[in-house]
């Protein structure tokens, strides 16, 4: 499915204080990134509610991000960043169980600092999906409710 | 109080003080070689003799050991009392006919030629055991002492035989008053080691430091060293300085302390440290000892440093030739990316102050000027027109050469073409780096660190002074690279934001808190392990928990781990994140625009 015109819909659930301010220096310093992440901002990836993920991709989402701030001492809530370390693999292997790639999944770590890196990982994500196709999730949940 | 009587004059004066301390606290002149202020009076140089009378009896008596009684006349310089001055001064210069500060009084007192001819006209000691008293009584290291009798009289260590409870303190050296007294360094690295170092125990970090308080190096110190040697065992020595200081402001008991106090607000200032030039090994820092930062340049040329402002090369010469280096650790991908933004004045400053001070030809290797500032390029221009010799492009090598010189190797982009210039001393421009303890800061006060490893401020554009974390400030080059001018308004605004927080007087807490709904809390007690800020409280008589909205900073940790869906995030609920979802797929999906270089 390498239809060339595919445009993955990915969603980015964000801490407010690390790498949402990464995606906010990116886009005050003008970095390239494409157009197909959208970001929810949460005040910590430590809010990030697996149902979160799940429902993103039942809406439609070819791809999720989960990024915060790094492990150890990044976090400004002293330790969010180590419960989504905790959560984050549990979802990984939930999403097994549904079928869906893991490549679809990404959870990390962008510093505030980093800009950089947001964009790069906007890129490389966005290449990544765009290579997996269409995850058409919402399509199928629809029609098993049929 | 007694009253004694000098030269005719009548002087109150403190029962127990001798007849000298009295004469020299009134201003009344007595020559003197073996009595010093801080070491007991021992009346070996006979020089201030003075004749006393008493009870209708005149006797000649020296004053630094005379203690004054109530009714003394003394006389400094009564016929006997000079006759008698001569007669010691004939006899040191005798024995001494070549020590300069006995030449002189015996000149002043009439005296031109050794009376008695000497065998050993180098002799410099007048045996009047200043340096004796000093090893004993200060440094307490009793190395120094009298041996053998009569003309056979010396001074030296036990034995005349080399010691170990030699301390090396040179303290012999600095009281002798004629000079007899040498230490002979077996290794002159010892004084290599801080060429451009303090040059005593107590020194003022910089004449510049604020306050302008001196500090005692207790490494060097004669108390603190005589007191790690014995561990102990001799905790008194010298206080040299606590026996002159008037204000009786040294004390030795002082010890870094830690205060504790309660603040509402803290600016971090923690500023920057040098980069060290060893990393680019291509520049030969440490290789000759007139490469040298800008930093030792600043206290070569400071007025106040070890050669009294003068740019002088190591062996003393002034040098004739100088090269200055720009961007040494900075603008560089296997140093420090960033420009360090001070470099380039300062080395313009520099080159302005060797064309000032020693006339030598300054050639600068620079990449870019950057001259952004206030008369700063008008500064530029100056420097130009004063002869200094600006060569565009980065110096790519200094090499030593076997007679000493240096050799700077380098492009000249405006030429095209590589250049070389022999110099005598080159001065490295270093980066200004984020301090090595950054990281622990960082983590204390809860800051992000750019990429360049200095503090993040909260908004590069809109917030410079503020941090994440709220009621932590920035200033000066804790943040980043500046220079003075723009640290001092940095900090103002730093200062600013701080105390337009305090002067409130209250805090505004954000609102986005966690809030429990008691109908569906079961009391699990998960969310209360979670909390970071032991925010949730559990409430026994109801089973259920409870959030201090104080203490909740709204990270939503909680939120997201209640088994019962009972805790709301306000602001961040549930319902609106996921409408947001929900939202998202419900715009039409824009195409995205074509950019070069960008997946499209």
């Amino acid at each position: 499915m390498n239809d060339t015109n595919f445009e993955p819909r990915i969603v980015g659930f964000l801490c407010n204080w690390c790498t949402y301010a990464a995606a906010d220096t990116a886009g005050i310093s003008r970095m390239r990134q494409p157009p197909n992440v959208d970001i929810i901002r949460v005040m910590c990836t430590g809010r990030v509610d697996p149902v979160f993920i799940l429902k993103a991709f039942a809406e439609g989402a070819d791809g999720v991000i989960v990024s915060g701030c790094h492990p150890p001492g990044d976090c400004h809530y002293n330790n969010g960043n180590y419960k989504t370390f905790r959560r984050m693999p549990l979802v990984e292997a939930l999403l097994a169980q549904y079928g869906i790639e893991k490549e679809r999944f990404h959870w990390g770590w962008i510093s505030g600092a980093e800009a950089p890196q947001w964009a790069r990982l906007t890129r490389e994500f966005t290449e990544q999906v765009c290579a997996l196709g269409p995850l058409n999730w919402k399509r199928e949940l629809e029609s098993k409710e049929e | 109080m007694i009253t004694i009587t000098i030269d005719g004059q009548e002087i109150q004066a403190e029962e127990g003080q001798t007849v000298l301390e009295i004469a020299k606290a009134n201003g009344i002149e007595i020559p003197t070689l073996c009595y010093h202020p801080l070491l007991s009076p021992y009346g070996a140089c006979r020089l201030c003799t003075v004749e006393v009378a008493q009870r209708g009896r005149t006797s000649l008596e020296t004053s630094c050991t005379y203690p004054a009684a109530d009714g003394l006349a003394v006389q400094t310089r009564s016929l006997a009392v000079l006759e008698a001055r001569r007669l010691v001064l004939g006899l040191l210069l005798s024995r001494c006919p070549n020590v300069p500060i006995i030449q002189d009084l015996a000149r002043e007192h009439g005296i031109t030629e050794p009376p008695f001819p000497t065998d050993t006209p180098d002799e410099k000691c007048i045996l009047c055991g200043h340096c004796v008293r000093t090893c004993h009584e200060l440094v307490k290291a009793n190395v120094l002492n009298f041996s053998e009798r009569g003309i056979e009289r010396r001074v030296g260590p036990a034995f005349l035989e080399k010691t170990r409870d030699c301390i090396g303190c040179g303290a012999c050296t600095i009281m002798c008053p004629t000079g007899a007294v040498e230490i002979v360094l077996e290794k002159e690295a010892v004084y290599k080691e801080k060429p451009l170092g303090p040059t005593s125990a107590i020194w003022v970090p910089s004449l510049q430091a604020m306050p302008l308080v001196p500090v005692i190096d207790t490494d060097v110190c004669i108390r603190f060293r005589q007191n790690d040697r014995t561990e102990g065992g001799i905790a008194d020595a010298c206080g040299a300085c606590q026996m002159v200081c008037e204000a009786d402001a040294i004390k030795f008991h002082q010890q870094d302390e830690i205060i504790e106090l309660d603040v509402g607000a803290i600016i971090v200032a923690t500023g920057f440290e040098m980069w060290d030039p060893h990393q680019l090994s291509q520049y030969s820092y440490g290789k000759s000892p007139n490469i040298i930062t800008g930093m030792e340049f600043e206290r070569l040329s400071n007025a106040g440093g070890p050669t009294g402002g003068e740019i002088l090369l190591a062996d003393g010469r002034k040098p004739e030739r100088v090269a200055i280096i720009h961007c040494i650790g900075s603008r560089d991908h296997n140093a420090h990316p960033y420009c360090s933004r001070i470099c380039c004045m300062y080395s313009l400053k520099q080159a302005h102050l060797v064309r000032d001070k020693t006339g030598a030809e300054v050639h600068e290797f620079y990449m870019d000027m950057r001259t952004s500032g206030k008369a700063y390029e008008e500064f530029y221009e100056r420097v130009q027109e004063e002869g200094v010799t600006f060569v565009r492009g980065r110096s790519a090598e200094v090499e030593v050469l076997p007679d000493g010189k240096l050799r700077v190797k380098g492009e000249d982009a405006n030429l095209g073409r590589m250049v070389q210039a022999d110099v005598d001393m080159v001065v490295l421009s270093t980066a200004i780096e984020a301090p090595q303890d950054a990281d622990r800061v960082a983590s204390l006060f809860g800051l992000g660190r750019s990429e360049d490893g200095f503090f993040a401020e909260a908004h590069p554009k809109m917030r410079p002074v503020e941090t994440n974390t709220d009621g932590v400030f920035l200033a000066g080059t804790a943040q980043g690279p500046r220079d003075v001018p723009d640290t001092v308004a940095h900090a103002g605004a730093a200062a600013s934001m701080a105390l337009a927080m305090l002067d409130k007087g209250e805090v505004t807490i954000s609102p986005q808190i966690a809030v429990v709904d008691e109908e569906l809390c079961s009391g699990c007690k998960t969310c209360i392990v979670l909390c970071p800020y032991t925010a949730i409280g559990f409430v026994e008589e109801e089973n259920i928990a409870r959030v201090n909205e104080v203490l909740c900073k709204g990270c939503g940790t909680c939120v997201a781990a209640c088994p019962a869906g009972a805790i709301a995030g306000r602001h961040f609920t549930t319902e609106q994140i996921m409408a947001q979802i929900e939202g998202l797929f419900r715009m039409p999906v824009e195409q995205p625009v074509e950019v070069e270089g960008v997946r499209s």
